[in-house]
């Protein structure tokens, strides 16, 4: 017995319209371009996103909580684990916070390695976002070449810390130790290479016609939406908008420094990737003078109730070994008070809200997270886009998870 | 106080007295007190008037179940024209922790007041969509607050 072909009912119906009901798609926690644990509700038709909602709080470990818990000065290493891509960033806007409310003097030499210590961090930071960002689209090569170049940056911040992810280097009052000898040479031996590494990154990708077509026009976010949603750093300034702490509020003498701040008119993918591209020879730039001006001197202020005294010093003298009982066992009070302190990390405003009621611990401490808020207006720029640029959007947003949840 | 700042300060006292209960000048930072039914009208009025454009950042603060008013909520406010900061703070107490949204004046405001709805509980009314945003849906409390445990009450299970 045999059946005509055209009678048998097909399994599949081939659509030459939309579809009137709309998909929805959970993309993530797990998938590899959300950066980590960011899932995705999209509400799809066909391809085009009509609505895009994150869902966050994967990677919610509690961290605000347990700084009320922690006295001042342990509270450091837990921000190195916040954005773990600009630890040091993260590092100095709470020891900023701290030291406003303490009111103290930072020398010199200090306030001169931070300025050093942070650049190197955010063109680290560019270099994670750059390689992630290629492989997201599809180049896979970039992505080696820029952790090649980051890990010549990690080698330095270990050498100078201990910690090449977590280094917890700035302290209340200054840093934790002076930079090692021949970190001058090793640093002026990775500046050497650097632009050479950024020609190589303008001829794989600034130049390719496929990354152009994958990122122009795409993910756009106008001026006054960019504000409104509060996006910050790069991602604002890819919006036309001239906007940049280091300059607009300096903090650790940025003011005296010879940079300029790049900026983008058309708001897409391509626009923000230009910006980051220009900021990693700024950062380059602001390097080099800031090892110019690296002369000897203190690197810890003058606040012996505050700041850990030197070894050598506790050996020999009975007020430093009372000192360094006191701050370790029971912590320094700080004044009450409340600042907000801001800084520009590589993904834009960092900011700190800490309040002290008196004693060693703070009865709040609040970050301001960069990638949150830019996060918060991925759907403005999602909508209306195609599935497959939705990665490409959130790769040009430049979010870290451990930031996102803390 | 800084002379930048003072002349904002001026110009909410010309226009609504009432708006201050408290101006507070330290560290170069100013904090304004208001009363919690003025603070949309306040931060409309900022923003129009005076290009504090951009909400940089909107937290929640617990002082402890023994205090009256509990809980603070702390506006920073931006802006990318003049650079200025200010700090605008509303008191509420325990057993009416309501204050009105403040997205309709900017839209970033939307994941700061889910985040401290989330963790310090304060309640934010004509908030779009005021749903939990980094702790599970089903979380038991509001982590924030000081007479919450940081252990929690019990184990959490995801199940």
């Amino acid at each position: 017995m045999s059946v005509a072909v055209e009678n048998i009912p097909s399994k599949f119906e081939v659509l030459d319209r939309a579809l009137e009901s709309e998909m929805t798609l959970s993309m993530g926690p797990q998938h590899p371009s959300t950066h980590g644990v960011l899932r995705l509700d999209l509400r799809l038709d066909g391809e085009l996103v009509i609505k895009a909602i994150p869902d966050i709080g994967y990677l919610h470990t509690g961290m605000e909580k347990l700084f009320e818990y922690k006295k001042y000065q342990q509270g450091i290493v837990i921000t190195d684990r916040m954005d773990y891509l600009n630890p040091l960033g993260n590092n100095l806007a709470y020891v900023m916070a701290a030291e406003k409310l303490l009111q103290l003097e930072i020398p010199e030499r200090a306030q001169v390695i931070r300025v050093l210590m942070c650049e190197l961090q955010r063109i680290a930071s560019h270099m994670v976002w750059l390689g992630t960002h290629c492989l997201d689209i599809g180049a896979m090569s970039v992505f080696f070449f820029c952790f090649r170049e980051r890990e010549k940056i990690l080698n330095l911040i270990e050498a100078a810390s201990g910690g090449r992810m977590t280094p917890s280097y700035f302290r209340i009052g200054g840093l934790m130790m002076d930079l090692p000898a021949g970190f001058e040479r090793r640093c002026n031996q990775f500046l050497a290479d650097f632009p050479a590494a950024m020609d190589t990154f303008d001829t794989l990708v600034t130049g390719n016609t496929i990354w152009q077509s994958r990122t122009q026009g795409i993910g756009v976010i106008s001026r006054e939406d960019a504000i409104d949603w509060g996006l910050t750093g790069p991602s604002l300034r890819g919006s036309g908008v001239d906007m940049d702490l280091r300059r607009d509020n300096p903090y650790t003498g940025y003011e005296t420094y010879d940079f300029d701040i790049p900026v983008e008119q058309n708001g897409d993918v391509w626009a923000r990737f230009k910006v980051r591209m220009r900021e990693c020879l700024e950062s380059y730039k602001i390097v080099r003078q800031a090892l110019e001006r690296l002369k000897p001197g203190p690197i810890k202020a003058d606040a012996p109730k505050v700041v850990l005294p030197d070894r050598d010093d506790m050996r020999k003298h009975m007020d430093s070994l009372i000192h360094h009982f006191l701050i370790v066992a029971e912590g320094f009070n700080v004044p009450p008070g409340e600042v907000y302190h801001a800084i520009e990390a590589s993904k834009g405003e960092l900011g700190v809200y800490m309040k002290s009621n008196g004693g060693p611990k703070p009865e709040r401490v609040h970050f301001r997270g960069p990638s949150f808020v830019n996060l918060s207006a991925l759907p403005v720029m999602a909508e209306g886009e195609m599935i497959a640029d939705v990665v490409a959007i959130i790769g040009s947003l430049d979010i870290v998870l451990g930031e996102i949840d803390r | 106080m800084t002379e930048k700042l003072r002349v904002y300060v001026d110009a909410l006292k010309a226009e609504n007295e009432g708006w201050l209960t408290d101006v507070k000048d330290a560290l170069g930072e100013v904090t304004i007190t208001t009363p919690r039914e003025t603070i949309v009208d306040m931060c409309s009025f900022l923003k129009k008037e005076h290009g504090f454009d951009m909400l940089a950042d909107l937290c929640g603060c617990d002082r402890g179940p023994e205090e009256d008013p509990r809980f603070e909520v702390n506006y920073h406010l931006f802006s990318t024209t003049h650079h200025n900061r200010l700090r605008l703070k509303v008191l509420l107490s325990d057993d009416d922790p309501h204050v009105e949204s403040v997205t309709t004046v900017w839209r970033t405001a939307d994941w700061h007041e889910r985040e401290t709805y989330d963790l310090v509980g304060v309640i934010f009314d004509g908030h779009p969509d005021l749903r939990r945003i980094l702790l599970p849906s089903d979380f038991d409390g509001h982590a924030l607050r000081k007479d919450y445990p940081l252990r929690g009450y019990e184990p959490y299970s995801m199940n």
